[in-house]
Formats: C-alpha cells, sequence, structure tokens
C-alpha cells in the first residue's frame, strides 16, 4: 500500500472533516470528486503536509508521516493552474526539486533536459513564466513534480482551467504517466470523464466521507 | 495603427469622471509644480556655480550620497526578512512587533533623534555599542590605513555627533519605511508558490530564498529606492543625533538649513534644487530598472 489515511480529522476555520479513511494501492490512481468546498482540495494538502491533521494518522509507504514536514514525504505536487514561479527561468523551475536535494548541477541538467523532452517542452527551458500558455503551465508544473520520481503524485484539479484540446493533450500525458510508472496518484477533480479515463478507482467525497463509486455507477 | 485603450477617458460621456480624475491629480501636480518654480526663482548660473566651487556643499553632496546608499542597503537588509516575517510568519506577538516597525513612520522626526541620542548617550548598552564600534573603526583604521583613508574613515571615531549618526538616524526612518514596502510587496504574492516548493523539497528558507524573493524584485527595487530617497530627505534625527557641523556631519537638508539660519536664500534654494535633481534621477533610474527588470 502506498498511502494510507486512518480516521484523520481535519479542522480549518467553520470546515470539518472527520474521521476520514482513505487507502490507494501502490501504483493505483484515485480520483476524488465532489462538490465544491466538500474538502477534496483540504484532504489532498493534508496528504501533502500543507494542513493540520488534529487526529488520526497518515501514512505512506508503510511510514507514518503524519507530522512530518512537507517536503520529507516525497510527494509530487501539481496544483491548480499550475503555481508557476515568477521571475524563473523553466529549466530553473523543472531543476528546483533536484536543487533542494543536493544534486550536482551536472545531473540536474541531465534530468532537466530527458524531462522537457518527454513533455515536449524542450524550447521553453530558457524562457520564464511570462507569456507561457496554460498547456505549457501545466506541462512544466507536471514536470517539476515528476522530476524528482516521487512515490506519490497528487493533482488538483489540473485540468480545470484548459481549453478542450489543450485538456485533451495533458490527459494524454497523464495517462502517459500512469502506464510508464508506477507512482501512485491522488487525483482531485469535478470532471467525471476525466476520472473515468485516468482512474483506477474513483472516490466520491459527500457529506465529509469518502466512498467508492463503484463501476457500474462510473 | 493601435486601437484606441478601452480606458481612455476621450467620449464625451466620460466628461464628468475625466474632470475630476484630472482635476484631483493637477492640483497636486500643480503644487509640486509651483514649489519648484518658487525655488527656481531663486536659482541662476552664478548661485550653482558658487554652490560648485563651495567645499562645504561638495562635501554635503558626497556625504549625502554615501550615507543614503548604506542606509538604503542597510533598510534592505532588515526590510526584506522583517517582510516576509511579517506576512508570512504566525508567531505571537506579530500585532504588537507589526505596531512597533511603524513607531519611527509616526513618531516626529525630532523624536526619533532625541531617542536616538538617549540610547546613546544615556543609556549603558548604549555606551556599550558606542565603545564597540570605536574599536572597530580604530581596528578598521590599523588594518586597513590606504581605503580608510580614502573613505574618509579615518575622521570617524564614534557614533553619535559623527557619520555613523547621521546613517543610524537616517536608518530609523527610512528602514521602516522600507519594511511597510516590502511586507505588502509579500502580501501581494500568493503563498500557493512557496506551499508547493516545500511539498517539492524545499526548506522555508530555500522556498523564500529561490521562490519568494525572485516575485517581489519590484519590492524590494522600491523598498530600496524609498530608503535612498527618505534618507536623502531625514533632517530632524540627524540634528539632533549627529549635529550639524560642517565638513563633518553636514549633508544637503542640514546645508540649507545652515545656509537658511544665516540669511543666504539663494544657497539655500540652489541645494535645494540639487536635492530634487537628485531625487528625481533616482526616481527615474529606479523606474529604468525595473522596466528592465519585468521585461
Amino acid at each position: 500500500m502506498m498511502l494510507e489515511c486512518r480516521a484523520i480529522t481535519i479542522e480549518s476555520g467553520d470546515f470539518l472533516l472527520e474521521g476520514l479513511d482513505l487507502r490507494i494501492e501502490k501504483g493505483q490512481w484515485a480520483s476524488i470528486m465532489g462538490p465544491t468546498g466538500c474538502g477534496k482540495t483540504t484532504l489532498l494538502e493534508a496528504v501533502c503536509g500543507l494542513r493540520e491533521v488534529c487526529s488520526g494518522s497518515i501514512w505512506i509507504d508503510g511510514q507514518v508521516v503524519t507530522n512530518w514536514s512537507p517536503r520529507h514525504r516525497g510527494i509530487g505536487l501539481v496544483p491548480q493552474d499550475g503555481a508557476i514561479f515568477n521571475g524563473m527561468r523553466v529549466q530553473s523551475m523543472l531543476a528546483l526539486p533536484l536543487r533542494a536535494r543536493g544534486i550536482r548541477r551536472k545531473e540536474r541538467r541531465v534530468k532537466v533536459a530527458a524531462m522537457a523532452d518527454r513533455l515536449g517542452i524542450g524550447a521553453l527551458l530558457r524562457r520564464t513564466a511570462s507569456g507561457l500558455s496554460g498547456g505549457e503551465r501545466q506541462r512544466i508544473a507536471l514536470g517539476r513534480a515528476l522530476i524528482h520520481r516521487p512515490g506519490l503524485l497528487c493533482l488538483d484539479e489540473p485540468l480545470m482551467a484548459l481549453d478542450s484540446s489543450t485538456r485533451s493533450s495533458i490527459q494524454d500525458l497523464l495517462k502517459a504517466v500512469r502506464d510508464e510508472s508506477d507512482v501512485t496518484v491522488l487525483h482531485v477533480t469535478h470532471d467525471a470523464a476525466e476520472a473515468r479515463t485516468l482512474s483506477h478507482t474513483i472516490l466520491e467525497m459527500r457529506d465529509g466521507k469518502l466512498k467508492e463509486v463503484d463501476d457500474d455507477h462510473r | 495603427m493601435s486601437l484606441p485603450s478601452p480606458l481612455r477617458l476621450g467620449h464625451r460621456e466620460n466628461l464628468p469622471f475625466a474632470s475630476a480624475l484630472f482635476g484631483a491629480t493637477g492640483v497636486f501636480v500643480l503644487l509640486i509644480v509651483a514649489l519648484l518654480v518658487a525655488n527656481l526663482m531663486y536659482v541662476d548660473g552664478a548661485h550653482v556655480k558658487a554652490a560648485w566651487n563651495s567645499p562645504e556643499i561638495i562635501f554635503a553632496v558626497k556625504l549625502s550620497l554615501f550615507t543614503c546608499t548604506v542606509t538604503a542597503a542597510l533598510s534592505l537588509l532588515v526590510a526584506v526578512p522583517a517582510g516576509y516575517l511579517l506576512a508570512r510568519v504566525p508567531f505571537r506577538g506579530r500585532v504588537l512587533v507589526d505596531a512597533l516597525v511603524d513607531v519611527p513612520i509616526v513618531l516626529p522626526p525630532i523624536v526619533v533623534g532625541l531617542a536616538l541620542l538617549l540610547l546613546f548617550n544615556q543609556t549603558q548598552v548604549g555606551r556599550w555599542l558606542e565603545g564597540q564600534v570605536e574599536h572597530v573603526l580604530a581596528w578598521v583604521n590599523a588594518l586597513l590605513p590606504g581605503p580608510s583613508r580614502w573613505i574618509g574613515l579615518d575622521q570617524v571615531t564614534s557614533i553619535t555627533y559623527d557619520v555613523p549618526g547621521v546613517i543610524l538616524a537616517q536608518f530609523a526612518v527610512a528602514s521602516a519605511f522600507a519594511i511597510r514596502t516590502m511586507r505588502v510587496a509579500f502580501e501581494q504574492v500568493d503563498d500557493r508558490r512557496e506551499r508547493v516548493a516545500l511539498v517539492l523539497g524545499c526548506t522555508r528558507r530555500q522556498a523564500f530564498q529561490w521562490v519568494a524573493l525572485p516575485e517581489v524584485h519590484k519590492g524590494i527595487l522600491a523598498a530600496g529606492t524609498l530608503a535612498w530617497a527618505r534618507a536623502m530627505g531625514e533632517f530632524g534625527p540627524i540634528l539632533v543625533f549627529a549635529g550639524a557641523t560642517r565638513l563633518k556631519t553636514e549633508v544637503l537638508p542640514t546645508t540649507v538649513f545652515l545656509e537658511l539660519s544665516v540669511g543666504n536664500v539663494e544657497a539655500a534654494a540652489t541645494v535645494s534644487m540639487l536635492m530634487v535633481a537628485a531625487a528625481i534621477l533616482v526616481l527615474l533610474g529606479a523606474r529604468a530598472l525595473g522596466a528592465r527588470m519585468v521585461q
């Protein structure tokens, strides 16, 4: 098993997620759906270590990571709209997780080139964030999240702000990631078709509880 | 041919609104222009030439440029981390620290000068600090006599009533404005990017240095410019804490004061125009640099 949340409670102002359980096996792609404000992103942030968990525990690869800092959890994150870093070249952006891990410049350069090649963004490496299209931003965000080979990839509505053709091409890219690696994915989305296309498991969050959507209802 | 901007106010229906906008702005611009013209009426070629040949005024120009630049650099060294702390890091007592940082902004400048004087002259901590600075200055002068003489450091012996006093008096006020500017700059940047950087493996320090800092480069430029400009205009704290000694602690506002006090309005106006020219040059330079950084 790669990710497990055991009876976690997350409190944020008036909002409360209580006693939530989640289990995603290694290499599986789980999509969480649900209405706006139901707590999907809150759960994803708690898994990433960006939100405090009041009770319960989060396990990644058999270790309790509930109190670990975000950087030690070995996660790749693609937030909504990419959250691209301004004032930084694309190559530096892709290299950031490697640089943070103390990987030498020469090795970083090789890995960045390989990742850029894989995502079709080689021509963008010397550009900065300004003037990049939505699709380019999401490709860069995906490359930035995958370059350090995380065991768990968290996607927070990564296709939401894209037009249909860009959405389709990024979806193909995500499918390739799913098929070519054994990364476990926690994917938050509103889009049922997107969830059906990409996921092994679809979970619906309603009234603070997660319920698996069975195949007949997918 | 470019299309007219939809935000232009050329249409007749916008006339009252445009009048209000241009009227309010015009009143202020007119006031500034009137002030400059009034000053210029007392300045002619002969006065400028006399100022250029005056060793006191040349000294004041050099000292002002030196102290303002040092003050702006010191202010940024404090303002960038302090602005980030106040904008991003929740901690007990943040409201109090935030209010204290603003104290030099709301205090009358002369009160800041008096407080500095009391601190360094009347308290043990201040006297100890003064002693430490004297030791450091003596050490630097002995170690690097050549460079020390070149920048005039060999003449400096203490903080109070000396050049370090000028810098400290400028810093006490200018840094408060720089911190406020940096805090706003950091607050305007979405913290999601730093949070993503943390998940991707960065420490808080790395997220600050690699992600947050490049995002606020325009804020840093604005804070540095503001600190420099504030330092250039500072007078009250300098007069009280560093004195108005010619060829020692005389900066440009001090020159204006000294010339006015002996009734030499023409010289005071000439120095004022020098300060206006310096301020305009710095503001234009900062804007040009900002535009280049954006590109």
